[in-house]
């Protein structure tokens, strides 16, 4: 049986104590992702296996001379291929990253690797994290290992589907308006993402600025906890990054809500949720209540303009973002060309997909001079209102309980054609992402189809413990 | 013939002296092998992020207290989008929304009449990198040493009204920046860069015409032949009952003309808006005042205390002061020899000339006001003759030393003894006998010629004024 069916903690422990080897677990995990990559398609780039066994025994040293005590040393990681990792492929899933191999290393994926975690590959992902299904992929779509006819969700499809799939214990994600969340959701396991501030971006290839954090997908709350606490840095090569002296996340796993304020907003349980995943949450909010808590419904109000403010901003940052990808320095540029202006133009013609394609002519359009104050501006102004509205709901609750996604894992190929309402799927995360706000996503339970669903917690800006808290409790009081 | 009036409006870039760039810890210095200052950032690299150079917005600061700006409290960055190879990110880091300082002037005087040139706004921004082209065209190369060096961008109100006018206004702003340290300003190294913005009007008119900027101006030569080149270009146009066309033009010094680069059809929407990666720069009261503590003195207040302090006319002064180095060798010269007209000599005439010579600036100058002050007091206590000490003043311009021991070394203390003088002079007079009845005979002009073959036989050592006093005893 394989080793990858514990947690990245448990597994920790096992090599802490020398019951195995950081080697063995390497290999062990090696082995089950050569198994399940035929049906998962979960990896764009699995490492070489001498690498990482070699790498896997350095790290097996430092443990024996006592140099690294970290909770997750000598644990095997995967890695969204959207962050840089110093000589492996990094391609966000486009064709034009295709070659690219950084020079350096994100600081995130510093951070592991300095605790002694082991890189076994880089994840499938929507291409440049654009979508919600990773169907949008240069390297085909992911599988959902509940269900290998449904999509894992996405953008970090390919880290959710590896952690499902028990291909590796756990993964960094990267949510921008609910990458992390909504794939953990659809797979069956834990995603948290954190603080706007609290990992480092550096390294990590910009979709959203504004919006985008790096989290951790687990395949329960306690590996989230602890691997968020490893993450988390100061860094001075982000500016955005946050000096917090409050990351200690793991002291949160307590089995406590008594007394805690959960708000559930009345507008996310109305039309448009599906009736089964509606009754899950309800029944999961039923146990945090029958734990202590006080659940009220409110009107969080201003619930249909976080989408369109989030595709906005999201887009105009990405357009900008993007147009680095010119076929001059890295990556792919295109066979023949006449010009300059040509082998611009057909570099990003042939190198980004339609989807990609589309943000970035939305996004060059809600930037145009005539338009920025019609759309840009206006989706601020729009952020800034949604914002109240959450100040407003946090004066008064401690939490806030939601739903992921509107409806479990929908079959592959059935998304695409219809943008806009994939768009209109993110309803109930994006939110999280235009303020910044920490929020997890934990399964409580499954549809008649048997597919998993997931419940999310939102927490006040810098309050992930009592999120981790919530939803800790929550999976000790319904683990069988 | 109607009557014109030049409307004239300037950008100015100017390359900052930081020691970094302005978003990432790479040097700034103005050459080396390509791509050896770079890093991730500055290549545009996937995942790279700017981390503002705080220096960057401590000089933009001075320079905009030094031109009577007012500091945005609250100022942030934006990025320009535009693809070009030599922009690593296709998008350029800089300020439109919420300069650095807004409002300021610069008091300039031009033929004796004061005017003040209004400061619409300074920006801080990143530089580009340099785009090498193979010579038969089959490739170009980039080079990012020069990508992401900070810049400030002054840009003033079409408030100038000749070439006279920018120039003065020019030197002003280079020489404040100067003395500043902010940057070492040199056109032709394109650490100062002016775009020119002109347009023509009838006098009296009160409408602004259509205006033209002008790129590609290396000197302050060359941007007084493009101005008056382009006034006269606007104004044919204009008889011959066309319309100038709003267009950016590239001036070509050799052939003394312009050509057009691109209209205002052709202009980019760059698609501004602010750069999520910088969060905004709050600029305390605090920050403010501790930059204008650090203010130097500057030209126009040295010029008025060397004046008063040491009695240096304003023409003098006015020639020392260009130069924050020079007016600070020049203090310290005088410190140390407490000659303050000699010093000045030796600056305004001597240093001034090799400078032209050896076409080098006044921050080029490297002999020390220590070794100065040493050359100033051996030439007037008479151990070295003038010429002697001009000459060892060149040997000081050329690479410092200490006159004191070059002088030893070189045996070039002059004879001061007269009884070891008189031998020699003896010697000249029995050599030259023509002259010395020519001078009996009254021409007072042939002693000339007889200190001249005395100084010749000390080797220049000897000191003229004994010569000529012996010279005259044994006559």
């Amino acid at each position: 049986m394989s080793l990858m069916k514990y947690t990245a903690i448990e597994l920790g422990k096992m090599i802490a104590s020398g019951e195995i080897s950081a080697v063995e677990a390497a290999g062990d995990c090696l082995e089950a992702i050569r198994k399940n990559e035929p049906d998962i398609n979960a990896f764009v780039t699995v490492c070489d296996e001498q690498s990482v066994l070699k790498k896997a025994e350095e790290v097996q040293k430092k443990i024996n001379s006592g140099e690294l005590l970290s909770p997750i040393a000598g644990v095997p990681v995967a890695i969204k291929d959207n962050m840089c990792t110093a000589d492996i492929l990094t391609t966000c899933s486009s064709r034009i990253l295709s070659n690219f191999i950084p020079p350096y290393t994100a600081t995130a994926v510093e951070c592991l690797e300095s605790a002694g975690a082991v890189i076994v590959g880089k994840t499938n992902m929507d291409e440049f994290a654009m979508g919600s299904t990773t169907e949008t992929s240069f390297y085909g779509a992911t599988k959902n290992p509940h269900d290998k006819t449904r999509v894992p969700g996405g953008s970090s499809g390919g880290s959710a589907a590896a952690v499902a799939a028990g291909e590796v214990t756990f993964a960094l994600g990267s949510d921008t308006g609910g990458s992390i969340r909504q794939p953990a959701s659809h797979c069956g396991v834990v995603g948290i993402k954190p603080t706007y501030g609290t990992v480092s971006r550096y390294g990590l290839v910009a979709y959203g600025s504004s919006l985008d954090q790096i989290g951790p997908i687990a395949k329960d709350v306690s590996d989230c906890a602890a691997i968020l606490e490893i993450i988390s840095s100061y860094d001075t090569k982000d500016s955005t990054s946050f000096k917090r002296d409050d990351t200690d996340f793991t002291t949160a796993l307590k089995n406590d809500v008594n007394g805690l304020k959960i708000g559930i907003p009345g507008d996310y349980f109305g039309t448009g949720l599906d009736s089964e995943v509606k009754k899950a949450l309800l029944d999961a909010a039923d146990v945090l209540k029958s734990r202590g808590a006080e659940l009220e419904y409110f009107d969080l109000s201003l619930t249909e303009f976080a989408v369109p403010a989030y595709y906005i901003i999201a887009s105009a940052e990405a357009s900008s973002n993007l147009s680095r990808f010119d076929g001059v320095k890295y990556g792919y540029r295109t066979g023949e060309y006449e010009n300059l202006h040509q082998m611009y133009k057909k570099t990003r013609s042939e190198g980004f997909g339609t989807e990609v394609k589309r943000r970035i002519m939305l996004g060059s359009f809600v930037l145009s001079s005539g338009y920025y104050d019609a759309y840009y501006l206006k989706a601020l102004k729009a952020k800034n209102l949604i914002k109240q509205a959450f100040d407003k709901a946090f004066g008064k609750y401690d939490l806030i309980i939601g739903p992921v996604s509107p409806s479990t894992a929908p079959e592959l190929g059935t998304s695409l054609d219809d943008p806009v309402k994939m768009y209109l799927g993110d309803i109930y995360t994006v939110a999280a992402n235009l303020i910044g706000l920490p929020a997890i996503s934990v399964p409580c339970g499954r549809d008649s189809k048997g597919l998993p669903v997931g419940m999310m917690l939102t927490g006040k800006c810098f309050d992930e413990k009592t999120v981790i808290r919530a939803a800790y409790t929550y999976e000790q009081e319904t683990q069988i | 013939m109607k009557q014109y009036e030049t409307v004239i409006g300037l950008e100015v870039h100017v390359e900052l002296a930081t020691k970094t760039k302005i978003f990432c810890g790479c040097s700034t210095r103005f050459g080396g092998e390509v791509n050896t200052h770079t890093c991730p950032v500055c290549t545009g690299m996937p995942g790279a992020l700017p981390v503002l150079n705080k220096k960057v917005v401590e000089y933009a600061i001075a320079v905009g207290l030094a031109t009577n700006c007012e500091i945005n409290r609250n100022c942030r960055f934006d990025r320009k989008n535009y693809f070009y190879p030599d922009n690593p990110q296709d998008y350029q880091i800089s300020q439109l929304y919420e300069p650095v300082c807004l409002n300021g002037h610069v008091d300039i005087t031009v033929n004796g009449t004061g005017k003040s040139v209004g400061i619409h706004e300074i920006h801080m921004e990143e530089d580009a990198g340099k785009l090498i082209h193979e010579e038969n065209g089959s490739m170009s190369l980039i080079d990012f040493n020069r990508s992401g060096v900070p810049l400030i961008e002054i840009v003033s109100e079409p408030d100038m009204r000749s070439a006279e006018e920018v120039i003065s206004y020019l030197e002003k702003l280079r020489t404040t920046i100067q003395y500043l340290g902010a940057s070492d300003c040199k056109l032709q190294e394109g650490s100062m860069r002016a775009d020119v913005n002109l347009s023509v009007r009838e006098e009296g008119s009160l409408v602004l015409g259509t205006r033209t900027e002008m790129k590609n101006l290396n000197s302050f030569k060359a941007i007084s032949r493009a101005i008056d080149a382009e006034r006269n270009r606007q104004i044919r146009i204009i008889e011959s009952g066309k319309r100038v066309v709003q267009e950016t033009r590239r001036w070509d010094d050799n052939k003394e003309e312009s050509y057009s680069m691109r209209s205002k059809e052709d202009a980019q929407d760059y698609r501004y808006f602010p750069d999520p990666d910088l969060p905004g720069i709050f600029i305390s009261q605090e920050w403010i005042d501790a930059i204008k503590a650090d203010e130097p003195e500057f030209k126009t207040a040295k010029m008025a205390r060397y004046a008063k302090e040491y009695g240096i006319p304003e023409s003098d002064a006015d020639i020392i002061t260009d130069s924050r180095h020079m007016a600070d060798i020049f203090e310290e010269t005088v410190k140390l020899c407490g000659q303050p007209k000699k010093a000045a000599n030796w600056l305004m005439v001597d240093t001034i000339r090799l400078l032209k010579e050896n076409s080098m600036d006044p921050e080029d100058i490297r002999f020390s006001p220590e070794n100065l002050a040493k050359l100033i007091k051996l030439n007037m206590s008479g151990t070295i003759n003038s010429s002697v000490a001009k000459e060892v003043f060149e040997k000081m311009f050329d690479g410092d030393m200490d006159p004191e021991s070059y002088v030893k070394e070189h045996g070039l203390a002059q004879e001061n003894d007269e009884d070891a003088l008189k031998a020699t002079v003896q010697k000249v007079i029995d050599e030259n006998p023509r002259s010395v009845e020519d001078y009996r005979n009254g021409k007072e002009k042939a002693i000339g010629f007889l200190v001249g073959q005395t100084m010749k036989a000390m080797q220049g050592k000897a000191n003229p004024g004994i010569v000529n006093k012996i010279l005259k005893e044994l006559l």
